[in-house]
């Protein structure tokens, strides 16, 4: 429980400190909303006006210590750009980008894992060395490059819509509808994610696979009879399981870093796309807002990811309860 | 494995230095009545299944409405090679260009280019890789090293930095300063912000090996024997780090190639003037364009060789038969 209340004073530290940072980052950057808005021909005192109806005119530490303080009680200040309170746009956004996290994950986990057991166990054969050559091909695609190959095929088959979440007017045929379209929409964008992150799954899988079955336990498995195929995919799987679930606490941050190209490649409105028109509009509230939104599901997700492994391996939790250095990865 | 990355790493890096004579043209000449003209290959048989020694197929417009192209099979122009310069070239040049791997939307020679933009990524990606190591083995150095409070100190900020998404802390960065620069001034700030958020990596690679190395005797002994903190670890602890920071910069490099990518991608790394892949890249940020001439993702195949060697030349050595 100690542990626990650490781990969430940790995730507020640093959803506290690098949403400041990127809110003092795009303050103290030459240049604001008001400038480039009105651009080089505006007076100086239309730009002045400007200044002072959004609250530039004001010195940044006041100004931060302002938004702290309301950004304390949940209040995060309204968008320059689309005169909305932050967080409503934020929320939104984040869900769109959790949405296609979460099944882009799935996809890596349904590929990876299963070709990480088995290049893990087995080192001859046609099928491990076509998984192992197919992995290194995907490990060197970044996602970048799979979402533009992607929506290409998808451009030159219609197998699949090019971009977008969803299109015009789907939901107004009703809820399943809606659903359906969105179910077109999405494995694009997901399977761009999920392929180079398939090869990483599968790589540290069939390392940690390797390494499991060389422990002493699998050849007393062995002796007692135990069949080949259950040894591999149950007795030597848990203990296996662990790095890969240390890996997900990392992985988090590579998906949302991934997640921006595929959100600006395929047009997903999600997080990325709204961090970087913030970013370019010089938004500052709504960069924060969106920086505040992307280390706090970061930080969720290295908290599950540790929990995860603490299931895996009962060693991790005797330490922690025994008080000794807790959340070692 | 290994000695393919190798082999692949080397291909590209003779590529890039060789551009002026590999490309037939000038990056920046732009051919007007060859707009997103299509590959030109080069041939052995005629149309009517004669041999004869190379040649080009010269290019007609079919469409002008659809942009598209077809080779005029009844003609055929030689290539001639090592003349003025250039590796092979057409050896009549009124008629027509030589687009060996077609051209973009405004007619300029595609895979010139992909062959200078490779000097401008490989550059920016090398330069952010050796300020990466710098700033990484000094910090990691000098954690190891001294250990307590320092190395605590340091390896918070580096365990702060590793854990934050790179792209947004690029992007950040990048879009806090002014958006247009002269284009060295893009390049030499790109190269900073890279090694800005490479650096931990290297830092926490270093610590580890130096931490252990700096019990062990031979240390002891340099340190009796009178050699000053700087002299121990830079002289005797970080030879030992050798693996270690290869290994790292291997991985960097292509990281910074393709952050280099994402960032001119967006439009906010190198303008459309400076060939660079990134910059080739943004004009595949039209759908329709891309999808009707795919040979404009040419960079993005170039971006998977580089990334595929350093991967080939880190990969680890099968363990025994289970």
């Amino acid at each position: 429980m100690r542990y626990l209340a650490r781990r969430v004073i940790a995730a507020a530290v640093l959803v506290a400190v690098v949403s400041s940072g990127a809110l003092l980052l795009t303050r103290l950057a030459p240049g604001d909303f008001a400038s480039d808005l009105f651009g080089a021909g505006a007076s100086a005192a239309t730009i002045a006006r400007e200044r002072a109806r959004y609250g530039l005119d004001r010195s940044p530490v006041s100004q931060y210590l302002d938004w702290l303080g309301r950004a304390a009680r949940l209040d995060f200040g309204v968008s320059l750009v689309y005169h909305r309170p932050v967080a409503e746009l934020v929320a939104q956004r984040a869900a769109n980008t959790g949405l296609l996290a979460l099944v882009a994950l799935v996809f890596a986990t349904l590929l990876g894992l299963p070709a990480g057991i088995i290049t893990g166990s087995r080192r001859r054969g046609l099928l491990p060395t076509i998984l192992r050559g197919l992995s290194l091909v995907l490990l060197s695609l970044p996602s970048l490059i799979t979402s533009l190959v992607l929506v290409l095929v998808a451009a030159r088959t219609q197998w699949f819509p090019t971009g977008g979440m969803q299109s015009a007017g789907a939901w107004d045929a009703g809820v399943f509808a809606g659903l359906a379209d969105l179910a077109r929409h999405l494995p694009l964008p997901a399977l761009a994610i999920a392929l180079p992150l398939s090869a990483m799954i599968e790589r540290v899988q069939s390392q940690s696979m390797g390494d499991a079955l060389e422990m002493p336990f699998t050849l007393s498995t062995l002796a007692r009879g135990v069949p080949r195929s259950r040894l591999v995919w149950r007795d030597a799987l848990r203990p296996a399981i662990g790095p890969v679930a240390a890996m997900y606490g990392f992985v988090l941050g590579s998906l949302l870093s991934g997640s921006f190209v595929v959100e600006v490649v395929t047009s997903w409105p999600g997080l990325g796309r709204l961090m970087y028109d913030a970013l370019r509009a010089r938004d500052l509230y709504l960069v924060a807002g969106c920086a505040a939104a992307g280390s706090l599901f970061l930080a969720v997700g290295t908290l599950l990811s540790d929990l995860l492994q603490a299931w895996a391996d009962p060693r991790l939790r005797r330490d922690e309860a025994g008080g000794t250095s807790g959340g070692s990865a | 494995m290994r000695s393919l990355g190798a082999a692949l790493f080397a291909l590209v890096l003779l590529a890039a230095l060789a551009a002026p004579v590999l490309a037939p043209n000038d990056p920046g000449q732009t051919f007007r009545a060859y707009l997103y003209a299509p590959p030109m290959r080069p041939r052995l048989v005629t149309a009517d299944g004669r041999w004869q020694r190379p040649f080009v197929h010269p290019l007609r417009l079919v469409s002008r409405l659809e942009q598209r192209y077809e080779e005029d099979v009844s003609q055929a122009v030689p290539l001639t090679f090592f003349s003025r310069g250039k590796l092979a070239r057409l050896a009549d040049e009124s008629r027509g260009p030589w687009l060996p791997l077609g051209a973009d939307r405004e007619g300029r020679d595609l895979l010139a280019r992909l062959l200078f933009g490779a000097r401008t990524s490989l550059g920016v990606a090398t330069l952010a890789t050796l300020a990466a190591l710098l700033l990484g083995v000094l910090a990691g150095g000098v954690a190891g090293y001294r250990g307590g409070i320092v190395d605590e100190g340091i390896m918070r900020v580096a365990e702060f930095v590793l854990v934050l998404p790179a792209v947004y802390v690029v992007l950040a960065l990048r879009a806090a300063l002014p958006l247009v620069l002269p284009s060295w001034a893009v390049f030499s700030l790109m190269a900073a912000i890279f090694a800005l958020v490479g650096w931990p990596w290297v830092a926490r690679a270093v610590r580890a090996v130096v931490a252990v190395e700096r019990t062990r005797e031979y240390a002891a002994a340099a340190v009796s024997l009178g050699a000053g903190h700087a002299r121990v670890l830079f002289g005797h602890l970080l030879p030992a780090c050798r693996g270690q920071i290869g290994a790292q910069a291997i991985l960097l490099l292509p990281s910074f190639i393709l952050a280099e990518a994402t960032l001119s991608y967006v439009g906010l790394g190198f303008p459309d003037t400076v060939p660079s892949w990134g910059s080739m890249l943004h004009e595949a940020s039209n759908v329709n364009a891309m999808a009707d001439f795919p040979w404009t993702l040419a960079p993005a195949a170039a971006i998977f060789a580089v990334t595929l060697a350093a991967n080939l030349l880190v990969e680890k050595p099968d363990r025994a038969a289970w």
